[in-house]
């Protein structure tokens, strides 16, 4: 059924509600319009249903990728930067058969090209998610073209090929593990059966003598100073690893305008001392040291948007901030931001 | 204590019982001089008569010389009109595992469970998982739709929510991650980073079969449930009608508060003794439907690599766990001697029937007592005496759940699901005790 005839059923039944459905709680709630289900209504099933009518193609789709997807996933989707990595290790064998041998074999890190099942679950996922920090802005034809462009890259779709909901089942057919998956287990349902049978031994129990595994000297401080996280009373004290590894997870008092970073998002994407999905602040402040139009120019940059001085990847506008906080922000960054 | 006759073997000084950094690093690198040392100090008291840990013979200053606090005038009411815990709690926090998550707004933070009592998790002190960050969002802009296979797709305000049958229920919320860095080998030091992504409150909210209901959903067709956030990462999850219909809940009240904001505020979905991610955030939209969803969450994320390569997609289940929080990894215990060893334990299949514990690595157990309530899909608090020797101790606990399941040693899951998953480890944890005192993470079979 077409969205605009199932949402005329949907509004007919709301019409022809019987009077019992609505008594038993009187005044609570009220029918939801079509308009308003076709608004939220986003998720696309395995069977499609769901699905949009568009296309969009591999070239369209490199283009998006270029401009809002290469800063955490890479130019070819294989980055391990910010997020795992989307492609490799999975074969035109494996398209074949549906089954990844690389899953089985162990020795690739898994992918999302080598872990999808469906489909339609990436489209799914791209439009009500993606791109990380603007989701739900990508048209139809975009979402198209960047499936078609992930699904290309991962050697699944030619170069020329544009994606429809006319030819996605057939696509479907070509995923490389669309056979890899099973609901057939016990953690499904509440009753399902475990996997495993222990027995509640309680006397001279067999056990391995060894110890199989123990925290690795490096590890005990990789958490920061085991002493402040912890209190100092009680049946035991925590110990002190000060002198183990980086520095303690707890965060000195940050001034108010790191606590403002935070607050507007910018910490999603920037780190003060290293490139995170955009460049490091230490180094914007290195890159701009003496240039006295900086705070204008950069504060403008931050609410409107803007890219090339990094590389390729943008930085999206950010409109809601205001002027004065946008140039305390950058003034900060350029001071180091302490 | 007799006076006179301070503990032998005593680690620390008593009562105030900071170690110095340099008496602590002493005992934590297990130089048995140090302990030597340290009896060698009690002696010399006893020798002069005095009380344990003081120069004077007299007694305590604790006692002797009234502090501030007992000659003056302490604070206000409502000095502080939302309170706070106090400052000598401060390192208990939710902290992150560092290097675990590049990004902050899609990370997650630990529940501090070394130093936390009973069941329920304190609001601040909650588990947090965002995969896109999270919102304080408007509740008075905020909607409940229900549609799909009903008779009557519905939108509800929190008005109408907070007007419907109201429900309390308390029931553990754990990540389907929890514990799983610990899969292949030891990696983390401490409870609050192998165990954290567990928490449990009371809920107050809605019946989700009651909204079902009110909306007419189809009882032959409707096999599942599809819950959908309203942040950005608008994460959806599949739930099954049996679920849905038995004790899901639309929730908007944790601990006698509103939810937190990094909990979902205005409305969560509370699928108990379902892993973590199926408990929608920020709940906008409950759909009902004839087929699966084949969410990123469910069929890509949140699955179990088998041996075969085989995934196994829509895992939700968290099966019967439990572990030791006191004494626990990255502590030292303060002398030989008596101690309350305390722990938790829970089942997404029901209630815990039994709590063993074993102090020599697995080969002899005692069973713990539970302390009440015991509740379905709920953390259950279990206590057992223990009087150290002084001697190495393996610590560990092994539930039971009233369909008879006994939490399993790493090594049998290992068996049916190889070393490579990362999702639903519910082995049994132990925790070494050295000759030092210091509790350390291991693994034992």
């Amino acid at each position: 059924m077409s969205r605009s005839s199932r949402a005329i059923g949907v509004l007919l039944l709301a019409l022809a509600l019987p009077a019992a459905a609505q008594q038993k709680y009187a005044g609570i709630g009220r029918p939801a319009t079509p308009d308003e289900i076709a608004a939220w209504d986003i998720d696309v099933r395995p069977d499609f249903k769901g699905l949009p009518r568009g296309s969009g193609g591999v070239a369209k789709g490199e283009q998006v990728w270029e401009a809002k997807c290469t800063s955490c996933h890479g130019t070819f989707g294989e980055s391990n930067e910010v997020f795992a990595p989307l492609v490799g290790g999975a074969t035109k064998a494996d398209i074949a058969t549906g089954r990844v041998t690389s899953l089985v074999t162990g020795d690739q890190a898994r992918t999302t090209l080598m872990k999808v099942s469906t489909v339609s679950t990436l489209w799914d996922f791209i439009n009500r998610a993606m791109p990380w920090n603007a989701p739900k802005s990508l048209t139809v034809e975009e979402v198209y073209a960047v499936v078609a462009y992930l699904l290309n890259l991962g050697e699944i779709v030619p170069g020329d090929f544009v994606l429809s909901d006319r030819n996605i089942a057939e696509v479907q057919q070509r995923l490389p593990n669309r056979n890899g998956m099973t609901r057939d287990h016990g953690l499904w349902d509440v009753k399902g059966k475990p996997d495993v049978r222990n027995v509640a031994c309680m006397r001279d129990c067999p056990v391995d003598a060894k110890v199989a595994s123990a925290l690795p000297d490096h590890a005990r401080g990789s958490h920061g100073n085991l002493r402040e996280q912890y209190r100092p009373i009680g049946p035991a004290r925590a110990v002190d690893t000060s002198d183990g590894g980086p520095a303690a997870a707890a965060a000195p008092a940050a001034s108010p305008l790191a606590e403002l970073a935070k607050a507007k998002g910018c910490m999603a994407c920037h780190a003060v001392d290293k490139k995170l999905v955009g460049p490091g602040y230490q180094e914007v402040a290195a890159k701009y040291k003496g240039d006295g139009t900086a705070v204008a120019k950069l504060a403008a940059k931050v609410r409107e948007g803007g890219s090339g001085a990094w590389g390729p990847v943008p930085m999206p506008p950010h409109p809601a901030l205001a002027e004065a906080d946008a140039k305390g922000l950058v003034q900060w960054i350029l001071e180091g931001a302490k | 204590m007799h006076r006179g006759h301070p503990k032998p073997g005593r680690i620390l000084p008593a009562p105030e019982g900071f170690l110095t950094d340099r008496q602590g690093n002493a005992a934590e690198r297990g130089r048995r001089g140090f302990l030597k040392r340290a009896l060698a100090a009690a002696g010399g008291v006893v020798a002069s008569g005095a009380a344990p840990g003081q120069g004077t013979p007299r007694g305590e200053s604790a006692i002797l010389e009234l502090p501030e606090h007992t000659k003056g005038l302490g604070q206000p009411v409502a000095a502080r009109v939302y309170g706070v815990p106090s400052k000598y709690e401060q390192g208990l926090q939710r902290r992150e595992s560092p290097g675990l998550t590049r990004v902050s707004a899609a990370s997650v933070s630990f529940a501090p469970l070394q130093g936390m009592f009973g069941i329920i998790t304190p609001n601040g002190l909650h588990f947090e998982r965002h995969h896109q960050g999270w919102w304080d969002i408007d509740p008075s802009q905020h909607r409940l739709m229900v549609m799909g296979l009903v008779k009557a797709p519905k939108v509800y305000t929190m008005d109408d929510l907070m007007r419907l049958p109201a429900v309390s229920r308390m029931h553990f919320i754990e990540c389907g991650a929890n514990t799983g860095m610990e899969w292949g080998n030891v990696a983390v030091p401490t409870v609050q980073y192998s165990h954290g992504m567990l928490s449990c409150c009371e809920y107050t909210g809605v019946r989700l079969a009651t909204l079902l209901d009110d909306c007419g959903f189809d009882r032959k067709n409707g096999k599942f449930v599809l819950a959908e956030g309203a942040d950005g990462s608008s994460m959806t999850r599949t739930i099954s009608m049996d679920r849905a219909l038995d004790d899901v809940m639309v929730a908007y009240a944790m601990n006698g508060e509103m939810l937190r904001p990094e909990n979902g505020y205005p409305l969560r979905l509370v699928a108990p003794g379902i892993q973590g991610v199926s408990w929608v955030k920020y709940l906008r939209r409950i759909e009902v439907g004839d087929q699966v969803w084949g969410a990123k969450d469910e069929t890509m994320h949140y699955i179990d690599l088998m041996p075969d390569g085989r995934h196994r997609q829509y895992s939700s289940i968290q099966e019967c766990k439990s572990v030791i929080t006191s004494p626990s990894g990255g502590q030292t215990l303060l002398d030989k001697g008596f101690y309350n060893v305390t722990g938790l334990a829970w089942s997404g299949r029901g209630r815990i029937r039994r709590v063993d514990v074993s102090f020599d690595g697995g080969r002899n157990w005692r069973t713990a007592r539970l302390e009440g309530p015991v509740l379905s899909k709920c953390l259950t608090r279990f206590n057992i005496d223990w009087v150290w020797d002084g001697g190495p101790a393996i610590l560990q606990s092994r539930a039971i759940d009233d369909t008879g399941y006994v939490q399993p040693k790493i090594n049998q899951l290992r068996a049916v699901r190889g070393t490579r998953s990362i999702y639903h480890n519910n082995a049994i944890q132990s925790w070494r005790v050295a000759e030092t005192g210091e509790v350390s993470n291991v693994q034992v079979f």
